[in-house]
């Protein structure tokens, strides 16, 4: 038995099950999956330059004739979704299985929205899994309904399970033979004449589907008491077993088809039926149209994480319900200190630091952008106005544009990371070149994919093997789609970066600034000496508080550094009006 | 339900929570227990708060630890013991390292360090324990070590031979950081606390 996450488990269980191909883009909570995928020798790994390409990745592999996992966080199958459906039509070859990492509570994500719906809109089977153990034989079982029924499978997994460590049993992998390749238009080339006898062949599939929801292993029944019946999916079966020890379960691991059969006899057996599902009432929904009584969001939220006192203080109202003995849910007594919120921040020594220092400076409007630049929303930089989606900050720019004219323009920049640039902002910038925009974009290249724990991208020039490759040219990609003014700058030289950005907005065409240092949290060759406050010299003015550094606390009238977090960026030595910031061992204390 | 013991481990993201509970998690397991183990990662590691959630016993369902149900909280910084207390059972104990991180908000003046944080935990709680594990860890050789100090204070509290936790130790952390993570473990064990 090993202590698995549920994202290694995955991992595991795609290399266990004789999957040779692993594509992703890294998102959280989905980005373990092909970090670990890639650590097996069988398994070709790739980070594809975002979801949709690693979904066709997958398709050409499954057509191919080998077993395919495609992994990706919630948002990300938005993206992959054009791919998704179509492979809905022409079903597999290899098995093909699609995880989609979805962030209820939001704990790293822009949205929460609940993917189960992709799998009823393409009619595709839907997988959910409870804990490691069931990521690694769900997933087996994902592969072998792939192949049997023809099919994509979406296998959904949440936060909780994509993190939480639970024990696994592992096994052998299995030996699985490349399926033949046999050139087939019909099923593979989906213009309007074939597709429409394929979607004949969905639509067959999904009552085949439907019968074999009934029956399969992935759904059952844990009968105690009768007095209540409670129906979960995921994470919420190991709360529920644990705040109602004594109700009977129908547990689904497949929530899409649903089985009907199963369903209603499990209601019949009970006095009150309960759906306890995770955001949206997906499962509760489709019970209440087959005409049967069911609670499910007329008492639990549809609002972040269902955590087990959330459960406990919904049955605490309702006495005819044994809950085990869990302490009501009480906040902070009013006498307690008040304890400030702790909210995320750049890094010591980030990059990304100097840029919004500028900018906020600079007071000019911010499309923003999905990275960890995004914090530069927060006080005390204040530097974002937008974050949409990824990719989305340079079309948000060119929109503005349009509505308040190119003077709006000559104040308002679109901030965009190295890789989200690549993943699809640089359709964007095509986009500002073609409909004669004229804002500024500035590409944050750290050389790195950096919110999600530093992957890299093709902007780094290293796969995920770690074989070194030719990189993308942000330059001269910018160069080729038509933008002729590009300039690259070193973010931790404001003076200069301020030059540049007052000159690239006073130009009236498009323009790019591509900001280039690496990531502090992977730059092992810059100077890490760390600053220090000079008592005497420091006024107190505070300004050094105004980028944002967690290293620099107020201590009385004045500040200091902390020397174990500092990195020695020295950009609050360049900010400090008097001087009193400087490197350890460069002057005398 | 047969007897779940709950350790939430709280900090700063970058102050070695994370290790904290993978020794504590792989000394159970040792022991033949089940257990379960939560924490989120993404934009909580960039400097935000942290919490990992250790539960084990011999069936363990959910990995979360509900209000109220810690059985001990290891809190690797003041602001964030108190944060987290809600979640410690009433004659629960907790392990304060008594280190100091500003967050954002007190830096920018737009809110105020808690000042009276630990006496307002050794008020409610009788078995609250407060140490310098960050000075301790300096002593042990290296500011990092701060992690296995306070590690070292829990071993002591628990009911779990302390070869055991020396032998995860040595499985888990690097062989040449290990000398100053023994010293590190053994001045938790063997402080007052």
């Amino acid at each position: 038995m090993k202590l698995l996450t549920g994202n290694e488990a995955i991992a595991r269980g795609a290399w266990e099950a004789g999957v040779v191909v692993c594509s992703a883009y890294p998102g959280t909570p989905s980005t373990e999956i092909t970090e670990n995928a890639a650590k097996y020798e069988e398994i070709y790994a790739e980070w594809s330059p975002n979801e949709k390409v690693a979904l066709e990745v997958g398709i050409g592999a499954s057509i191919a004739g080998g077993r395919a996992l495609v992994a990706m966080k919630h948002v990300g199958v938005n993206v992959a979704a054009d791919p998704l459906f179509t492979v809905a039509y022409t079903g597999v070859n290899g098995g093909l299985v699609l995880v989609s990492a979805d962030d209820p509570g939001m704990h790293s994500s822009q949205n929460e929205q609940d993917n189960r719906h992709f799998g009823r809109a393409a009619k595709i089977p839907v997988i959910e899994p409870s804990d490691s153990q069931e990521c690694k034989d769900f997933i087996k079982l994902a592969f072998e309904i792939s192949e049997q029924f023809d099919t994509p499978v979406l296998f959904r997994i949440t936060t909780r399970v994509a993190h939480s460590q639970s024990l696994v049993k592992l096994e052998e992998r299995q030996n699985i033979e490349l399926k033949e390749y046999v050139k087939n238009p019909a099923k593979y080339v989906m213009m309007p004449g074939n597709a429409r006898r394929r979607h004949v062949a969905v639509e067959a599939r999904l009552e085949k589907l439907e019968e074999f929801a009934e029956t399969t292993s992935l759904n059952k029944i844990e009968w105690k008491d009768t007095k209540i019946g409670v129906i979960v999916n995921g994470i919420t079966y190991q709360y529920v077993k644990e705040v109602l020890p004594e109700a009977s379960i129908l547990k689904l691991g497949m929530t899409f088809p649903l089985p009907k059969k199963l369903i209603t006899e499990f209601a019949a057996k009970v006095d009150k039926l309960y759906v306890i599902e995770e955001l949206d009432p997906f499962i509760e929904d489709t019970v209440r149209a087959w005409n049967i009584d069911v609670h499910g969001k007329d008492i639990f939220p549809q609002i972040g994480e269902l955590l087990p006192e959330v459960i406990a203080e919904k049955f605490q109202a309702r006495p005819s319900v044994p809950v085990s003995n869990l302490a009501p849910k009480e906040t902070q007594p009013s006498d307690a200190p008040e304890a400030p919120i702790r909210p995320p921040v750049l890094c010591p020594g980030c990059p990304h630091r100097g840029l919004f220092y500028v900018l906020q400076k600079l007071k000019v409007t911010v499309a923003g952008d999905i990275g960890c630049y995004t914090l530069g929303s927060l006080p005390p930089l204040n530097a974002m106005d937008t974050t949409i989606c990824m990719g989305a900050s340079i079309g948000n720019a060119i929109g503005m544009e349009k509505v308040r004219g190119k003077e709006f323009a000559r104040k308002l920049v679109a901030v965009i990371g190295d890789s989200t640039f690549i993943h699809s902002g640089i359709t964007g910038l095509i986009n500002t070149v073609y409909n004669k925009a004229t804002t500024t974009t500035i590409i944050l290249d750290n050389r790195t994919t950096g919110m999600t724990g530093h992957q890299d991208n093709p902007a780094t020039g290293m796969t995920i093997k770690g074989e070194p490759i030719k990189e993308v040219d942000l330059a001269l990609l910018a160069r080729a789609v038509g933008v002729e003014r590009v300039v690259e700058v070193d973010p931790f030289d404001v003076k200069k970066l301020e030059r540049v950005i007052k000159e690239e907005l006073a130009a009236e065409e498009p323009s790019v600034i591509i900001t280039k240092r690496k990531c502090a949290l992977i730059d092992f060759e810059s100077d890490k000496t760390p600053c220090f406050v000079h008592e005497e010299t420091c006024i107190g003015c505070k300004i050094c508080l105004r980028i944002g550094c967690p290293c620099i606390v107020k201590v009385g009238e004045k500040v200091k550094i902390d020397p174990t977090q500092c990195n020695g960026c020295n950009l609050c030595a360049v900010v400090c009006p008097t001087g009193a910031i400087m490197k350890e061992g460069v002057a005398d204390a | 339900m047969p007897k779940v013991t709950n350790i939430l481990i709280v900090g700063v993201g970058g102050q070695g929570t994370i290790l904290a509970s993978r020794i504590l998690s792989g000394v159970v397991q040792k022991i033949g227990l089940d257990v379960k183990v939560s924490e989120i990662h993404g934009m909580a590691q960039r400097g935000g708060s942290v919490v990992t959630q250790v539960r084990y016993g011999r069936e363990v369902a959910s990995p979360i630890i509900p209000l109220g149900q810690a059985d001990i909280i290891l809190a690797f910084e003041k602001l964030e013991a108190l944060r987290w207390l809600p979640y410690l059972k009433e004659d629960g104990g907790i392990i304060v390292n008594d280190q100091r991180i500003d967050p954002m908000p007190v830096v920018t003046g737009a809110a105020a360090y808690p000042e009276g944080a630990i006496s307002y935990i050794q008020s409610k709680f009788a078995k609250a324990i407060v140490i310098d594990a960050l000075d301790m860890a300096i002593q042990a050789g290296n500011s990092k070590a701060t992690n296995v100090v306070l590690l070292g204070l829990l071993a002591k509290h628990l009911d779990i031979a302390k070869e055991v936790w020396l032998e995860v130790l040595k499985e888990t952390v690097p062989a040449k950081h290990l000398e100053t993570n023994i010293k590190a473990f053994e001045a938790g064990y063997s402080s007052i606390g």
